[in-house]
């Protein structure tokens, strides 16, 4: 077994070394520019974009003229969420999303605002989930835009998207959803899913990094208004050269996806709840997020009374990631466990571990057994524990805040 | 993030942790910060007849340059009296452990624990 021991496949996951094989000639040998129509370089790469372009249409059963390449899920939640919002501006202004979106929702949302649109933010429930009757509460006659996300990057948790693209489809709103962390994990049937536009990327699913996907409904057709301009590559959707070695490891990574979920899916699920069963042996261990309503990559747990940075630390061995506001250069807790009412002191102490392709049950055995011990000795350091252990309520206690 | 040797060997390793018991008259106890901001430290001080620190325990609820701010202080309040332990500051405690300026708190914490302690002993023995 090699140290460190990668358990953060919700941040990024290794390029399939199928994946890179399959784009190694794209760099060096087929290197045309897919736009050129003059000779067999841009033949050749013309023709590997668009086999890549029915790969990943099919990873979500779509039509490959309904996919537009991206630079990622950062762009394509832009290009999604302004697009739509700018070419329907004349039919309102009212755009809703919910709190515990990606910040790359988050803060195009906020842009928009700028821009003069307004936005509804829903709660959510504690258990991390969208309430369907408050979203159909917060529909207004001029709301234009809705944007909910299919799993959340930090507790793995499965939206109602489904019940959310009927609705908005019964309304007439136009419906995102960000599916980065869904993509390549859950199946996605764009026939019978009624979300109009959907986010999607090649790092989640093996796949090299800076590619990713919008899916732009056909049938019935949903407008954008560009937010890159040029050579009027991809329909006039998104100019720009089209990286085609990206292109290609993208699907063969979504071919390979779509082959291999439904096994990969059964063995990791094994491997997380053999992990929790293991770590919630603990005393005051918490589980972020609905367990049953949730992808079976992710864990996302509080241990009280533990900083998550330095259980981090202590844990060096492993790669996870932390809630904890020491890890981020804001030094505010996640926002996301916030959303939950978590109180910051357990949002200050979860970790986010998350399993994929290449996890073995040796490396979560291991995971298990470091972070128990490692939690019980930041514990006999911790004053809260000992308050905790004297049967202090830490509640009742007045803390000089700073 | 990237810490300093120093701060990843008392982190490591951290000195003197522990507790004394917090009625005796001999023992001075600072707790400052908050569970809601991410950092909780405790440290106490024990005070022989000469009116020196003898000895000093901590524990910390915190990030590893928390961790290790705490630690140190509990070896430089050692020997000292206690007017010339309040007179450590947090920027010795940031240069030593070479902290990066997003954890200058954690230094800021551990003088104000060192303080607290040496007000709660004083005010103990109503010195």
């Amino acid at each position: 077994m090699k140290l460190p021991i990668y358990l953060d496949y919700s941040a990024t996951t290794p390029v399939d070394p199928r994946v890179a094989q399959k784009m190694i000639p794209y760099l060096t040998e087929f290197f045309g520019n897919p736009a050129s129509r003059s000779h067999a370089f841009g033949w050749k790469a013309e023709q590997a974009v668009e086999e890549a372009r029915g790969h990943v249409a099919a990873l979500i059963n779509a039509d490959p003229k309904e996919i537009v390449w991206t630079s990622g899920a950062t762009e394509g939640n832009n290009l999604a969420i302004k697009g739509a919002a700018q070419f329907y501006k004349t039919k309102g202004k009212h755009l809703i999303t919910q709190r515990t979106e990606h910040k790359a929702v988050l803060d195009t949302f906020r842009e928009l605002e700028r821009q003069g649109f307004e936005a509804t933010y829903l709660e959510v429930q504690e258990n991390g989930l969208v309430d369907l009757e408050k979203f159909k509460a917060a529909i207004r006659p001029d709301t234009i835009l809705a944007s909910i996300m299919m799993v959340n990057n930090e507790i793995g948790v499965i939206q109602p998207v489904w019940e959310i693209a009927e609705i908005c489809k019964q309304k007439g709103i136009v419906f995102h959803c960000d599916a980065v962390q869904g993509g390549g994990r859950l199946e996605i049937d764009m026939q019978k899913f009624k979300a109009d536009l959907l986010t999607i990327t090649a790092h989640k699913i093996y796949g090299p990094k800076g590619i990713g996907a919008l899916y732009i409904r056909r049938k019935p057709r949903v407008r954008l208004e560009a937010q890159i301009h040029g050579g009027g590559h991809e329909r006039g959707f998104r100019s720009g050269t089209l990286a085609t070695h990206q292109i290609v490891g993208f699907g063969e990574a979504a071919r390979l996806a779509k082959q291999e979920m439904a096994t990969d899916n059964e063995r990791i699920r094994a491997l997380r709840d053999k992990l929790w069963k293991n770590v919630s042996q603990m005393e005051e261990v918490y589980l972020n997020g609905s367990l049953e309503k949730r992808i079976p990559h992710n864990l996302n747990v509080s241990f009280n009374f533990v900083e998550g940075e330095s259980l981090i630390m202590a844990v060096k061995d492993i790669a996870v990631s932390s809630g904890s506001a020491c890890t981020s250069s804001s030094l505010e807790p996640s926002y996301v466990l916030r959303a939950l009412g978590r109180n910051d002191e357990l949002a200050h102490s979860s970790i986010r571990i998350t399993l994929g392709r290449f996890t073995t049950e040796e490396e979560v055995n291991y995971a298990a057994q470091l972070i128990k011990q490692k939690v019980a000795k930041l514990r006999e350091l911790s004053p809260l524990w000992e308050m905790y252990k004297e049967g202090i309520d830490l509640n009742t206690v007045q803390w000089a805040a700073h | 993030m990237a810490y300093s040797d120093k701060v990843i060997d008392h982190y490591e390793n951290p000195r003197n942790v522990g507790s004394f018991e917090k009625s005796d008259q001999s023992i001075g106890t600072g707790m400052v910060g908050a569970p809601a901001c991410g950092d909780v430290m405790k440290l106490q001080i024990k005070v022989g007849a000469d009116g020196r620190i003898e000895d000093a325990r901590f524990k910390t609820y915190g990030c590893g340059s928390a961790i290790a701010s705490s630690s140190l202080v509990t070896e430089w309040v050692k020997g000292k009296t206690l007017d010339e332990a309040a007179t450590i500051k947090n920027t010795q405690i940031a240069q030593e452990l070479s902290l990066p300026p997003v954890k200058i708190h954690c230094s800021i914490l551990a003088e104000d624990a060192i303080k607290a302690a040496v007000e709660d002993y004083k005010k103990k023995r109503k010195v």
